[in-house]
């Protein structure tokens, strides 16, 4: 036998058809995430044709990316941003309905963040293709599943046939070996590995992450590195599941309860490389010198330590970087003054991520001109954090709390931030006007999020932390 | 999404934005995205490179161009990364373009554009210097032969995915194909316990 990657192991389960030089391999997928931005064009496709949906029970919606985090008025009426934006909910709601697809609406006890809520629910499960309407997709790679983001046409072929059409990408396996010091995060991780490989340095390859950090992240740290991957350019990035993997998932509501499980967990843990396994590519990472890291430019590969500074420009993309972000190179990062800081996202919207920020929220207060958003991933991420009173932590230090949903990360429901303001997010792109029009984001873990609304400008958050000594 | 016009030969003069990593929230921002349909994109294609807060024009080279003229966009490294979002070449078709050039296009970007005609091209550094030294250049895309013609003479011959290219000459609908495939994808799915 051939040794195989962890890829191709999950990728040849899958194959339905095997691609040839003229066709593409017909590829099965076994769970498929819709939510309202997405899906209803592919839906209007399907109803041209006359079909419906062919696997609902492999099929489940949610509303996360246009829909208000503010709470509902008196009567019942969500805020929404405009006219449109319920519509498409409304769009979603009545096209969930038709085809018998399981919706996580409003009155559903997990609606959510479409890539906090797969996991939560145990409908991602390891060995699984996963596919969504959208590039962090890659998040579910956490679980040793190949999950990837898919256009609308190809939403649009999940839902008429559970497949899709496609060529085998490349592999890359990416190596963090070492120890990470105390006050670094899988955010941290992923932005190294990102400044490491740049922006298109993944794109065309399928990431594994593997090595001793990764093995010891905890799961909503391996979700926040896979989930970044395709801001390498990749579109899937996984690793092989564990123990840690196998607990995490136990009892959830979609996987297999009591003896069942242990027979599903048994087939997950041969879920790996082999030994030998050939990848196209290898990078390996020492992670015992990673630090707390911030962006300072315009895409998510224009990252550096904090405490380096903002970096001297070497070529004209980085200069133009600067210059729309204010910054100047060779500044400490403490100059420029930050006006927002928004946590939450599919990226860092989970329990960890919250208590983490909670922890340098407890007992200090975010500083005078700051407007600091904390909005769950999910419903059971709020319920949960306000059970641990850590909804209390952020609003007594002046920040807001808010409902599930995308919110400032991709601002399309109101949530935003304003021309010209400075935002530390732990969201994932920096983009120009990612945030609203004219709005500058620092990419960061939600500890340096929360170290950046307490000081002011981009702070190192082991300055407000009781660390042990390493 | 289904059923494409068949695209072969076309030829065009060229609109240059140099950026590298032109993103996919450039090309349409997210604040857009809450439409239910394609239609009427193009009028946001670039909007905040385009329109100032009030509505106004900036001075920028879409809003100077006669987009009939202009159907093909060379674009800088990287063209497309970000966001899966397929309004990008949706918008990017409503405005004009038939074709996309760069050095490098990200994945997703270049599936969906691919599966609605919009024709990602992948140059070498040299034929996209060549292209940007006459940014007011006529080309010819030929899906046929695979060539993109320069106004100098040079020939540069890309490479687009065989199925894909096969769909976008003969108009096959990808999702027509899939559904054809249905007896094998219900026999994979009793092979593999996977039946509903």
């Amino acid at each position: 036998m051939t040794a195989k990657s962890l890829f191709e192991k999950v990728w040849d389960a899958h194959v339905v058809e095997p691609e040839g030089a003229t066709s593409p391999a017909v590829l099965y997928v076994d769970l498929h995430l819709v939510h309202e931005v997405t899906s209803p064009q592919a839906f209007s496709e399907l109803e041209a044709r006359g079909l419906k949906v062919r696997r609902p029970d492999r099929t489940f919606a949610t509303l996360d990316h246009s829909i208000p985090t503010l709470r509902p008025d008196a009567q019942g009426n969500r805020p929404y941003v405009t006219e449109q934006a319920k519509k498409q909910v409304e769009t979603l709601e009545r096209n969930a309905a038709n085809n018998g697809v399981r919706l996580f609406g409003y009155d559903a006890e997990n609606r959510g963040v479409v890539h906090v809520i797969g996991p939560e629910m145990g409908l991602t499960q390891p060995g699984y293709t996963v596919v969504c309407g959208d590039s962090h997709t890659s998040t579910h790679g956490a679980f040793g599943c190949i999950a990837f983001g898919i256009g609308t046409s190809e939403v649009g072929h999940v839902l008429a046939t559970q497949c899709l059409a496609q060529r085998k990408p490349k592999t890359m396996r990416i190596t963090i070996d070492g120890k990470l010091q105390p006050g670094v995060t899988g955010k941290d991780v992923a932005l190294t590995v990102i400044a490491t490989l740049g922006f298109s340095g993944g794109t065309g390859y399928a990431l594994e992450y593997a090595g001793d950090v990764i093995r010891d992240l905890d799961m909503e740290g391996r979700m926040t590195v896979c989930n970044l991957s395709i801001e390498a350019g990749a579109r899937c990035g996984m690793i092989a599941p564990d123990q840690k993997t196998v607990e995490w998932l136990r009892g959830r509501e979609y996987v297999p309860q009591g003896e069942a499980y242990e027979t599903a967990a048994q087939q997950w843990l041969a879920l790996k490389s082999d030994d030998g396994a050939v990848f196209d590519k290898e990078i390996r990472i020492d992670g015992s010198a990673i630090e707390p890291m911030a962006t300072w430019g315009t895409s998510p590969d224009q990252g550096a330590p904090i405490v380096k500074g903002v970096p001297v420009a070497t070529n004209e993309d980085q200069e133009r970087a600067l210059k729309y972000m204010g910054l100047h190179g060779g500044d400490s990062r403490d100059v420029a003054k930050v006006d927002v800081v928004f946590i939450g996202s599919c990226t860092n919207g989970r329990m960890a991520d919250l208590r983490a920020a909670a922890e340098i929220f407890k007992g200090r207060h975010v500083a005078e001109g700051v407007r600091a958003l904390v909005v769950p991933g999910s419903e059971w991420v709020r319920i949960e954090a306000e059970k641990e009173g850590l909804d209390k932590i952020f609003t007594d230090a002046g920040a807001e709390w808010r409902l599930p949903g995308c919110s400032m990360c991709i601002a399309m429901n109101g949530d935003f931030v304003l021309p010209g303001q400075l935002a530390v997010s732990t969201s994932n792109r920096n983009f120009e006007g990612r945030q609203g029009p004219g709005s500058r984001t620092v990419l960061a873990s939600p500890a340096t999020a929360a170290a950046s609304a307490i000081a002011g400008h981009v702070a190192d958050p082991r300055q407000f932390m009781a660390l042990e000594s390493a | 999404m289904s059923n494409q016009e068949p695209v072969n030969t076309f030829s065009s003069r060229i609109v240059v934005l140099p950026e590298a990593n032109i993103d996919t929230d450039q090309i349409i921002p997210a604040r857009f995205l809450t439409t239910t349909t394609k239609a009427g994109l193009g009028k946001v294609a670039f909007n905040d490179w385009r329109y100032n807060a009030d509505g106004s024009d900036k001075d920028f080279i879409l809003n100077q161009i006669d987009a009939q003229e202009h159907q093909v966009l060379v674009a800088g490294n990287n063209l497309g990364c970000g966001s899966s979002r397929e309004h990008a070449p949706w918008a990017l078709m409503d405005y004009g373009f038939k074709a996309v050039i760069s050095t490098e296009i990200a994945d997703i970007f270049k599936s969906n554009s691919l599966k609605n005609g919009l024709l990602p091209v992948v140059v070498d550094k040299a034929t996209y210097d060549k292209l940007l030294a006459n940014p007011q250049q006529r080309v010819t895309i030929n899906l046929e032969s695979c060539e993109l013609s320069l106004e100098d003479g040079t020939v540069f011959h890309f490479q687009v995915e065989e199925f894909a290219r096969q769909c976008l000459l003969e108009g096959v609908d990808a999702m027509g194909w899939l559904i054809k495939r249905l007896p094998q994808i219900e026999q994979y799915e009793q092979s593999n316990g996977k039946a509903a």
